[in-house]
This record gives C-alpha cells, structure tokens and sequence, in this order.
C-alpha cells in the first residue's frame, strides 16, 4: 500500500492541466518521482512539484513496489484550477477534501474518486468504468460525451450529492448516474444507454434526442420535452438495480429523433 | 548553390524503369543532376541509403486537404480534433485533426510520410479563395486544386446548345480566374437537381430546367479538356456514388469518352524519362471503390469491382484512383450533395450540406467504418480489388479519397494490404464475414511489388495528371524529391506486417527539392512549397462573346463580378503552366 498526499502550494494562476495526478501514473514512485511529473500550464510545462506539497507513505514495505490498485491519493486543498484528475484511471483511489477542477475523472475505467467538495464541468467525460463520487455539487457536461461526439460514458458510476448543471449525462451509453439534488437544461441529451437516476427536479430539454436507456425523475420537469408520449404508468419501478418508491408515468421518446424511438422517461406522479 | 547525394540507395524509378538497382542520386539546386563536381560533391548534404529503399517523393492526386469543406468538416467534428494533437516545436506550428487535420498538421504528416505533392480533388470556383488560403497556409508541400465543373450553369448551358467552343472558352477563363489545375466533374446533372432534392440515376437522364444528361456533360467536358490541351484529363465522380449495383454506370460513364483522344498542350520543359511521362487517359475515375458497388440494395450488397475491373482492363484511356476503405473513423465530403444526405438518411450521423450557387453543391458527413459492419468490410474488400484486379498498374492509384475512405495517415496500412495477401487475410479474419463472401478478395493471390507501389504511389499519379513533367521520377531535370524507407528489398518480409507498415510510415529521410524536410517521422526543415495552376487559352473573340453571357447571368450570383477572380497573392510560389497559348489558339476560331 502506498498513500501519496499533495498538498496546493498556494494558489494556482493559469488552471494547470494535471492528468498525471492518477493512481496509474503514482503507482511506483518515489517523492522526487512525482514531484518531477511535468504538468502543463498554458504554453508551458512545469513539474508537478512547482503547485504540490508531495508526501509519500508506505504502509508496508516500498511504496516503489505499490501497484495502482493499491495507490491512493490523498489532496488537501482547494484544486478547482487544476484540471484532469484522475483522468484515465484504471484502479486505486483518490480524495479530494476541497474543490476539484474540470475533466476530473475524464475517461476513467477503473478504482474511485471521491470529492468532498464540489467538481467542475466535464468530471466523468466519456467513462468507462468505477466510481465517480461527489460529495459537494458539480458543473456542466457530467459523464457526458465530448464536444461532437454522441457516444459518451460507457459504463461505471457518478454520485452527486448536491446538484448538476446542464447536458448530465450526454450521449450516455451505459453506466449509471445518480444525482440526489437537481439538474438543469438536457438532461441526458442523445443518450442511447444506462441510466439517470435525477432524485430532485429538471428544467427543460430532458432525453432530448434521446434513442435508448432510463431516465428517472423524483421532482418536477419544468418545461417538458415534446417528443416523449406517455405509455403508462407503473408503481415502484425499479430500474436495473435501482429501486424506486411511488407511482411514475412512464413515457418514451424522443420521437423528434426517429420513428422508433427506444428511450424511457420515468416521471413521479403527484 | 546546394547539392545533395543518396548513395547506394536501392531505387525504385517506375518512369525510368529503375526496378531496385543501386544507384546513387545526385540533386542540384533541387534538381535531379547525372553527376556533381568534385567540389560539390565535398559540400553535398549525403545520405547514406545502403540497404535501404529510395523512391521518389509521394504524389497524392485525389485528397480533400483545403477548402470549404474541409474546414466545414473541422468545425463540425471537436471530437476529432481533441485526441489527435501534434505539439509545436522550434520549427512547427501545433496543430490538431485526426480526418481533417489542420492545415499545418496535414502538411507535416504528409511529408513525415514521404509525400511531397498533394493535390485537393475539388474546388468549388466561389470556394477558390478559401482553398487558395488554405493551400497557402500549408507548409512542405506542393499542390494545387481541380475545379468542379459538373454542375456548372454556363457549362450545363453551352453544351446543352451544342456550343462545345464557348464552353472551353468557359472553362479556360475560369481556370485562369481561380487558378485552378484541372477539370473536376461530380455527378454531372446530378448535384443541379439536388436543388430540388432530386438526382439523376442515368446516363440519358435529362435534368431540371437545363435539360442537359451525365452522358452530354461527361463527353462535353472529356472534349473540353482535350480541346484546350490540358495536362491532366477530365477527373470523374460517376453518378449514383455509394449506391448498390452502381459498378455499370460507372463503367458506362468510362465508355463515354472512348476514342477521345488525349492531347497536353501545356508548355513544359520536360525532365528525362525512359517511360513516357506523357499520360494515356481521356478520363480518370475517382475512388473507383465508391463506384464498384454489386447487388440492387444494401441487403444484397456485394462487389462489382470483378466486372468494373474486367472493363477497364480491355481499354487503355482509363484511369482510376482506388478510394480505399482500410477502417475507422473518416469524415465524408464531397461536392455530391445529394449521395451525401443518402449517407445521412442510412447512417444519421451528423451531416451538412451546402449549394454553392450556379456552380455546384456539397456535403459532409462523420463516419466511422468498423470490421464488424458487413457493408464496410465489403467496402474495405472492394478498395482493393479495384488496384488488384486491374492487371495493369498504369491504371491505378492508391487513395483512400481522403478523408472520405479513410485518412491518409492510413496508406502504409493500405500499402501493406496490397503488398502482402497474409496481411489481407489477417484482417479478413477480424472483420465481417462479407468482406471475402461477397468480394473475390479472398481468391486473389497477387501481391504488389516495391516497384508496382512506385508506380502507384507516385510515377501514376503524376503521370496521369500531369505533373509527370517534374515530379513521380528521378531522371535528370525533375525535381529532387526523394523518399528513402528503411526497408531492405532483399530481406522483404512480407509476414512481418506490422513492421512493414512501421516502415512506410515513417521512412529514414524525405528530401524536398533536394532538402532534408523529415527525419524519421520528425520534420525539420519547413520549406514553403509551391501552387501549379493551368492558364489555358482561346481566342480573344470568343472569350469577349462569352463573357458577356457570364455577365449577364452574373445577376444570380451573390458577389460582384470584380470580386470573383482570386488574386495573385492569395497563392505563395506559384508556377502557371501555360497552355494552348494565345497564338495557336487563335486557330480556334468559331466553326
């Protein structure tokens, strides 16, 4: 077991692209081995030493001979100008006590990420796997594809304790996002797979171009999509391996997409 | 004055019918040269190529590299742009794009391959500044662009009225105006009628309002470009692109011009070649794959490349770029606006289109081609069976319609495909069934040789459009471009094909006009390259008689007619060839 904890030096300027902070790229090495990661900062590339305090611990034995799955990391501090945590993980642990940037957990495929403060847009881009935990609330662009893609998170899991703003989950294909606040404008937008599981309300544009997968909502849609038609209703559904209490409309859509539109919208009743 | 040598490269020389002799190359001032001084000789740049492969620079004569449409397809497609960076160095712009790279990024990968020459297969003439810029902004490479025509207002109307004259006197003063190379021609009456979202689907098929058939345009044109003399011949998109079973007006559009006769009137100083350098063709079919399509729908889908194939082998006025399919992503664009949104309708991906007003149209669309698709492994076995089944390789070149079939950073893959049948069976093997169901693929046993690539890669497609005059070659006077590949041809392993592909990807050296331009896939040295252009000529009295036509339709367009022409600066290092020359053409008079 290895415990790597940075620590901000102070506070960041230009937002520092950090993709090297992940269990995968720690795993093995030593303090001046991380320091000496090299980072870009607008046009520039600077070791990760010159933005973090690095401490490395060893349970038992080397952290040398720590694998990724056994790595974690720790960060104290607010980090929301460092961008691409995490990214690409494929096993261990990272926790942020504080505020992430942007593209946390962009394209990971394994391990966890847990933020106890709030995340930037784009965390969860295009994931594959693993879990994506946070505790605060998060941007825009959730879990979603990249800009012009329509195929986005493939699989694993996002928590969000508090809210999310727009476009969660955009191009969903598989997996499972779980936001216990609110969202905002598309929701799920093009998703073709998986689910959204959104426990408080949405504003507009819900499964928007949506073609197949779940989309729950526990509160209020403001502005509903017009190209979903209901289909029923149904008591308790429970969906994959969530469970849901209470009467939902069910309906399915997007029909402004196709003719054979493959998509659910579950809607809380009353 | 600067020289430089390769010595004791292995050389593969197709228009000097060099087949792997060891030679050395001596090139001064960016010339090919028999010999330097001893003095030279002391100050040459050297290159040591023993063991290894030499074959002139690459010649890419169908690439969708600059324009409006390609900048259509980087503005629509992030996604293809985030994963695909290159980073700048002292030398090199950044740049980004994996199917439609930035203009800097595409000049660099293609040199870092080996290619010098690159040639963009359709200029719409409203879109002839933006390609102008955009050839301009390129770095390394020399280029210049055909003019689509197919769809064109005064063409469609002279020769509707049986004025061939006018129309060449039409032809060569755009071509002048916008300093375009060549005569493009894509789906002939087809792309008008997408205007109202219809398209022609035969040959005698009689369009809206104009009236005028593919088989008037095609021939109207193919006489077009002999009557003015131009050094490439008519460039063909067939109609009825990507439809099944679409193999027999393909081959029919090839008959039209049978019997025309080709004539380069272009005024030249010719380099040295054993070969002629002079081309044979009256008509040269684009991504031929996209026009060999069997069966009548895609439930049926199979090859027609068999039978397109068995045509043009009996004839010798034909030839063909390949338009290989060797898998991935690709962004789809072309001036067929009305094949694009068939595209739309079957795939739904993201897709734009444009109508470029009393000139012709467009569309782009993303696109990945996947082994485990039955019809794109067809696609992908057809692309080559339309280099492998045409006996002779005078006829073909290899493209993959970039970024249409495929990106050009694919052609080692391709090249390894054609040179090595384990190779083709390896990937039969992950991909569809189809691909060798429905093809003849898995039955041929041809592989090309070192000197078949040459000649496919670079003396044909030089050849066939005419830059054969200096580029595609080696002999004394032609331009000193040279690749040289880390490939022994006498320990060739053809079952080492990932090696194989390595190695045409990133050869040892490519020298442009006898500088060192990329080391190993690394550049370093950014020459700027240069633009060719044709200026044809006819007589003065028919230009004035038909620039008052233009004029007075001039009313549809949407710019001025001031505006219209591209200026001289708007192209760095141009070379105009001229052609047809005022004097003879005042021969041309009128009937």
């Amino acid at each position: 077991m290895a415990e790597i904890l940075l620590r901000p030096k102070g506070s960041i300027g230009i937002m520092v692209e950090a993709e090297v902070i992940s269990p995968n790229i720690f795993a093995g090495k030593n303090k001046a081995e991380i320091e000496g990661l090299l980072v870009w900062q607008g046009p520039v590339q600077l070791p990760l030493g010159e933005f973090f305090d690095v401490d490395v611990r060893s349970a038992a034995g080397l952290p040398e001979r720590a694998r990724p799955e056994e790595t974690s990391i720790l960060i104290e501090g607010d980090i929301s100008r460092v961008k691409r945590i995490g990214q690409g993980m494929k096993a261990g642990w990272i926790e942020i006590h504080g505020c992430a940037g942007m593209h946390l957990g962009a394209e990971m495929a394994g391990g966890s990420i847990l933020v106890q403060g709030n995340a930037g847009s784009w965390a969860g881009m295009g994931m594959l796997g693993g879990l994506l935990h946070i505790a605060g609330s998060a941007g825009d662009h959730i879990g979603s594809a990249y800009r012009g893609s329509w195929r986005g998170m493939t699989g694993g899991t996002i928590q969000i304790d508090g809210n999310a703003r727009s476009q969660l989950g955009g191009g969903l294909v598989g997996g499972k996002i779980v936001v216990a606040g609110n969202v905002e404008n598309f929701c799920g937008i093009r998703q073709s797979g998986g689910l959204i599981l959104v426990k408080g309300s949405a504003v507009r544009g819900t499964g928007a171009e949506m073609n197949g997968g779940t989309i729950a909502v526990c509160g209020a849609i403001k502005q509903f999509t017009p190209g979903f038609v209901e289909t029923g209703r149904e008591e308790n559904p429970k969906l994959g391996d969530v469970q849901l209490e209470g009467w939902y409309a069910k309906f399915t859509g997007d029909y402004a997409l196709g003719k054979n539109p493959k998509g659910s919208l579950y809607c809380r009743e009353g | 004055m600067s020289a430089t040598i390769i010595r004791n490269g292995c050389v593969f020389d197709p228009l000097n019918g060099i087949n792997g002799d060891v030679l050395d190359i001596f090139i001064r001032d960016g010339k090919v040269v028999s010999s330097l001084t001893g003095a030279e000789q002391r100050d040459a740049t050297i290159i040591d190529a023993g063991g290894k492969t030499v074959m002139p620079g690459g010649v890419d004569s169908h690439s969708h590299v600059a324009g409006a449409k390609v900048n259509a397809g980087r503005l629509m497609r992030p996604e293809d742009h985030y994963k695909s960076v290159r980073t700048k160095t002292g030398i090199t712009h950044g740049g980004s794009g994996y199917t439609v790279p930035s203009v800097y990024k595409q000049g660099y990968d293609y040199a870092a391959m080996g290619y010098t020459t690159v040639f963009e297969a359709a200029m719409p003439p409203l879109e002839a500044r933006h390609t102008h810029e955009e050839m301009r902004s390129t770095p390394i490479l020399d280029m210049g662009a055909y003019m689509v025509f197919g769809n064109n207002w005064f063409v469609m109307r002279y020769l509707k009225e049986g004025d061939i004259e006018k129309a060449a006197a039409y032809v060569a003063w755009m071509m002048r105006t916008h300093k375009a190379y060549g005569i493009k021609c894509v789906n002939p009456a087809g792309v008008e009628n997408w205007g109202w979202a219809k398209n022609v689907r035969g040959l005698d098929e009689p369009n809206i309002h104009f009236e005028v058939t593919p088989r008037e345009l095609i021939r109207g044109l193919a006489k077009v470009n002999e009557m003015l003399g131009l050094p490439m011949s008519l460039h063909l998109h067939a109609n009825n692109l990507g439809h099944p079973g679409n193999w027999e007006i393909a081959r029919d559009s090839l008959m039209i011009t049978s019997g025309i006769v080709p004539k380069n009137k272009s005024e030249l100083e010719w380099a040295e070649t054993k070969e002629s350098a002079r081309r044979r063709q009256s008509v040269y079919l684009a991504h031929a794959q996209f026009s060999a399509y069997g069966g009548t729908s895609w439930r049926d889908f199979c090859s027609g490349a068999p039978e397109l194939a068995g045509y043009i082998n009996q004839v010798d006025d034909v030839v063909i770029d390949s338009g290989c399919v060797p898998f991935g992503p690709a962004t789809t664009m072309t001036g067929d606006g009305p094949a694009q949104h068939d595209l739309y309708m079957l795939t739904g991906q993201k897709w734009s289109n444009t109508d470029v007003e009393l000139e012709c149209g467009s569309g782009v669309l993303s696109l990945t081609y996947l082994k485990s698709s039955p019809v794109h492994s067809v696609q992908w076995a057809i692309g080559l069976e339309v280099m492998l089944l045409i006996d002779d390789p005078w006829k073909t070149i290899m493209t993959t319609d970039h970024p249409n079939g495929g990106i050009f950073t694919q052609y080692p893959q391709l090249i390894t495909w054609l040179m090595s049948k384990k190779a083709r069976d390896d990937t039969a093997r992950e991909c569809h069934k189809w691909a060798y169901d429905k093809s003849s693929l898995g039955g041929v046993d041809r592989e090309m040789s070192l000197y078949e690539m040459a000649i496919v890669t670079r003396a044909n497609p030089a050849r066939t459009i005419g830059m054969a005059y200096r580029k595609g070659h080696l002999g004394i006077g032609a331009d000193g471009d040279v690749t040289v590949y880390d490939i022994d041809p006498g320990k060739l392993n053809l079952n080492d094909t990932t090696a194989l592909t390595a190695r045409l990807a990133r050869p040892d050296y490519t020298v442009k006009d006898g500088r060192i331009v990329a080391r190993q896939g690394e550049i370093v040295a950014v020459p700027e390259g240069r633009r060719y252009y044709c200026r044809p000529y006819v007589g003065d009295a028919l230009e004035k008689e038909m620039l008052s036509d233009v004029k007075d339709w001039f009313k549809y367009y949407t710019v001025g007619f001031a505006n219209y022409p591209v200026p001289d600066k708007y192209l760095k290092n141009p070379v105009a060839i001229p052609v047809n020359k005022p004097l003879e053409a005042e021969a041309m008079v009128r009937r």
